[in-house]
């Protein structure tokens, strides 16, 4: 084993996503280049990879995320932008991750939609959603009725 | 400003609701951020050296594999550090290999017996099933955030 010198110490990478029908990466980009004070941007497909200080980042995503509060979401990313042992211009295929944020992409639309919705509304007045340990099971009757309907 | 632990620990959609309603999300992002910014031997790629099995220890037993024990490394303290929690049950997101898989029950048990305010929830399926899981999940962080 070597001895492994980390860089950018100190430092924290997010992801920007946008799922808006108005504002765009690159929207999003030149924004973010405007207000940005030595901060690494990097424009993605699906929106932007901010590298910097804590208080910048956070600066520059809240300034952001006015021109579409409801369609921009953030997360936290472990690695730097462009890191050889995430990027996928040095792995190939997908990076790592990005089926889970891909799949998760899918279901923006609908949270989007409700945030808007709860911006007039009081989430108390909004029934509790079922969840998977609420569900009953298959029964025994019901599964034997699906077996004798099966064809021979 | 409370501590929520988020599973799945990678959720893009987790870790905004958390931010957006003033709250600190405790995802795996920051467990590997913490190691790739220390020093010491090369391990790539995630810097999981051969002493994350050993802490791994404090949550799962040594007869368990080094894998699940490694992960543990990385979300046991997570676990212990969160002021509640946060669960989507069907994340086929979260599916793995076996030390994956097992870690996973081991969160989901770790954060059961642990006696912090939980919210239990499914991914939504549509526009209607999504406004009572924002819905819940805004009431829960308010909720939090009166009794902090």
């Amino acid at each position: 084993m070597t001895e492994y010198k980390p860089e950018n110490v100190g430092m924290v990478t997010k992801y920007v996503v946008v799922e808006s029908f108005t504002v765009t990466p690159a929207d999003l980009a030149v924004r973010a280049y405007e207000i940005s004070r030595g901060v690494m941007i990097k424009e993605t497909c699906f929106g932007l990879v901010i590298m910097g200080k804590e208080e910048e980042v956070d600066l520059i995503i809240t300034e952001i995320r006015k021109m579409d509060p409801e369609h921009i979401f953030v997360k936290d990313r472990g690695f730097p932008p462009g890191d050889t042992r995430r990027c996928r211009a040095n792995l190939g295929g997908a990076r790592p991750g990005f089926h889970g944020m891909e799949y998760e992409m899918t279901i923006l639309p609908y949270i989007s939609h409700a945030l808007e919705t709860l911006g007039t509304r009081d989430p108390s007045t909004v029934p509790a959603p079922a969840t998977a340990r609420e569900k009953p099971k298959l029964d025994i009757y019901t599964l034997k009725k699906m077996i004798d309907a099966q064809e021979p | 400003m409370a501590k929520v632990f988020i599973y799945p620990a990678t959720s893009l959609i987790l870790t905004d609701m958390v931010t957006r309603f003033g709250h600190t999300p405790l995802s795996s992002a920051v467990a590997i951020r913490e190691r790739i910014q220390t020093a010491g031997l090369e391990s790539v790629p995630l810097q999981i050296t051969p002493e994350e099995p050993k802490k791994g220890l404090r949550w799962a037993a040594v007869e368990v594999p080094s894998g699940v024990r490694g992960r543990m490394a990385l979300y046991g303290p997570m676990i212990e550090e969160c002021d509640a929690a946060i669960i989507i049950n069907d994340a086929d997101l979260a599916f793995g290999c076996m030390g994956c898989a097992r870690t996973n029950e081991l969160i989901k048990f770790l954060i059961r017996q642990k006696e912090i305010p939980k919210l239990d929830l499914d991914y939504p399926k549509n526009e209607a099933e999504g406004l009572p899981f924002v819905a819940a999940i805004k009431r829960f962080l308010t909720e939090l955030g009166a009794s902090k």
